[in-house]
């Protein structure tokens, strides 16, 4: 297999864009991306795009040939690729393996969605799209209702409390307050998060993600690419691992731990050669307080169980022992389904190169995590500054 | 939930209505909902339908108070994961006192109106569960 870098990152601010369409979203972060690549758009070879669901959203199918054309990329192959909320990681993952393959050299990843089009509830039935439709959306089970199962279910098993939880909303707030693309860029308090109104207890307004808009893009090259452009920050995808689980949440083993996640991380970890301890920089999919509370634990920054504990010692803060999504994370940074995956990716390439502003943290390596419905589809990438 | 067709109701029924599961007598798997193929045996395994009692224990449970399309005059209403006495698991409203329900309560399964598609659309029936006494 060839190296593979990402040379070039572009993202919308995250946002209740009424202004903007799809289209133009998508745009917006490709030139973005091409901009700070610092190649010329013929360059590109083929794109790949995440995206949840065009078709409820905003009644569109066909995105990948709609972003070749909008993009200026036409008559370039384009394919769209969906995994529900991991879609974004799945089409950087297709992307890095068409250039790690040796087809091509240069390869655009996006991710884009546009959830404002359509009412709050009609928002909530496509999202369950992600979900089991015959056994699990069809009974009125909403996605943070499957969330709160597991979370009522760690709380049982492991006395996991609502403050826990909330803390993972707050060091994310606090995050995004240093991100001017964040669609909450302001602190909250765990009082703030346990005031905020029940959506499906356990879970409150402030453990939840919100509906976003955006779109994020990367440029992703060859190692040719890389020493013929004379690219002078790459960043290295050193580890890449994608794993699959049961669509329906009650037909897993556990409520409490993602299989997937730790499949994934596991094949990453062996390619990138290196153990969980060297990754200090996280970013974890937390569609839900309890879904990065669990991914902690999977991901093994902490014993299975303990992730409640782990935050409240001040584990995930900015230059603690490992600094958790750096960037405001879904919750405050906003998660435009398709967009969430490559928008953590830019995340770590940002911070890799130094290049993250007033959050900046210090790290040789950087670890995304990005899921799909409850844990069916996972994707976790390891990213370096040297090969 | 989108605009529903009898058909997809209809092949559902046997299952919704009566909690017809499979069983794989190679592996003595229970599968409810059922699977037309054994993912564990693959074409070695031996499926069949089952009825299941419908008697269970709540695994984990939520309330739900933002309801999607379809279910906003629901609110708030109880789903559970059960797990059935013959071994498998399923998602489904638990009815009755909000304040009674505990995971590990025992359950038994009821047949109910699950939602109207809508003033015209069909109405959707199939099981719920009820605390045992």
């Amino acid at each position: 297999m060839r190296k593979v870098a990402v040379i070039g990152c572009g993202q919308t601010k995250f946002d209740e864009h009424w202004d903007k369409s799809l289209r133009d979203l998508s745009t917006e972060a490709g030139i973005l991306a091409i901009e700070d690549a610092g190649i010329d758009g013929k360059d590109i070879e083929a794109l790949y795009i995440g995206n949840m669901s065009g078709g409820r959203f905003i009644g569109q199918e066909h995105l990948a040939a709609l972003a070749a054309d909008q993009g200026g990329l036409l008559p370039r192959p384009a394919t769209r690729v969906e995994g529900a909320c991991a879609s974004g990681s799945l089409a950087f993952r297709n992307a890095y393996i068409s250039i790690a393959s040796g087809l091509y050299d240069i390869v655009i990843a996006a991710g884009a969605e546009k959830m404002t089009d359509i009412k709050g509830p009609d928002a909530i039935a496509a999202l369950m799209g992600a979900g089991d439709s015959e056994w699990e959306s069809s009974i009125g089970l909403t996605f943070t209702g499957l969330y709160a199962l597991m979370a009522r279910a760690h709380m049982h098993k492991f006395g996991t409390t609502s403050e826990q939880l909330a803390l993972f909303s707050v060091n994310n707030h606090k995050n995004a307050a240093l991100n001017e693309k964040a669609q909450f860029p302001f602190p909250i308090t765990v009082d703030d998060v346990l005031k905020s109104p029940m959506i499906a207890d356990p879970l409150h307004l402030l453990d939840c993600s919100p509906i976003t808009d955006g779109a994020a893009v990367v440029v992703l090259a060859s190692e040719d690419v890389v020493k013929k452009l004379k690219i002078e920050n790459p960043v290295w995808v050193v580890g890449s691992g994608q794993a699959s689980d049961t669509l329906a949440l009650h037909d897993r083993k556990s409520l409490t731990e993602m299989f997937a996640t730790k499949v994934a991380l596991h094949n990453a970890l062996k390619q990138a050669k290196i153990d969980i301890n060297k990754i200090k920089l996280a970013e974890v999919h937390d569609c839900f307080s309890i879904a990065g509370l669990i991914a902690l634990e999977d991901l093994g920054f902490c014993e299975k169980g303990q992730g409640g504990r782990f935050i409240e010692d001040g584990n995930i803060e900015l230059g603690s022992t490992v600094s958790v999504n750096t960037d405001g994370g879904l919750k405050a940074k906003g998660h435009p389904v398709g967009a969430t995956g490559i928008s953590q990716i830019i995340e770590i390439v940002e911070q890799l190169r130094g290049r993250a502003g007033k959050r900046q943290v210090e790290s040789d390596y950087g670890l995304t995590h990005n899921v799909g419905g409850t844990g069916a589809t996972v994707v976790v990438n390891i990213f370096a500054k040297e090969v | 939930m989108f605009r529903s067709s009898v058909p997809l109701l209809w092949r559902l029924k046997k299952s919704k209505y009566r909690l017809v599961g499979t069983h794989c007598s190679s592996c003595n798997s229970i599968y409810f909902p059922p699977k037309t193929f054994c993912p564990q045996c693959r074409r070695s395994g031996k499926i069949k339908e089952i009825f299941l009692s419908g008697k269970g224990k709540i695994v984990s449970f939520t309330v739900i108070r933002v309801a999607p399309k379809g279910f906003e005059d629901k609110v708030p209403y109880v789903i559970g994961i059960i797990e059935l006495e013959e071994g498998a698991l399923i998602s489904g409203e638990i009815v009755g006192n909000i304040e009674d329900i505990k995971i590990g309560k025992s359950v038994h399964s009821v047949f109910r109106r699950i939602m109207e598609d809508g003033p015209d659309g069909l109405i959707h029936y199939g099981f719920k569960f009820e605390l045992d006494d």
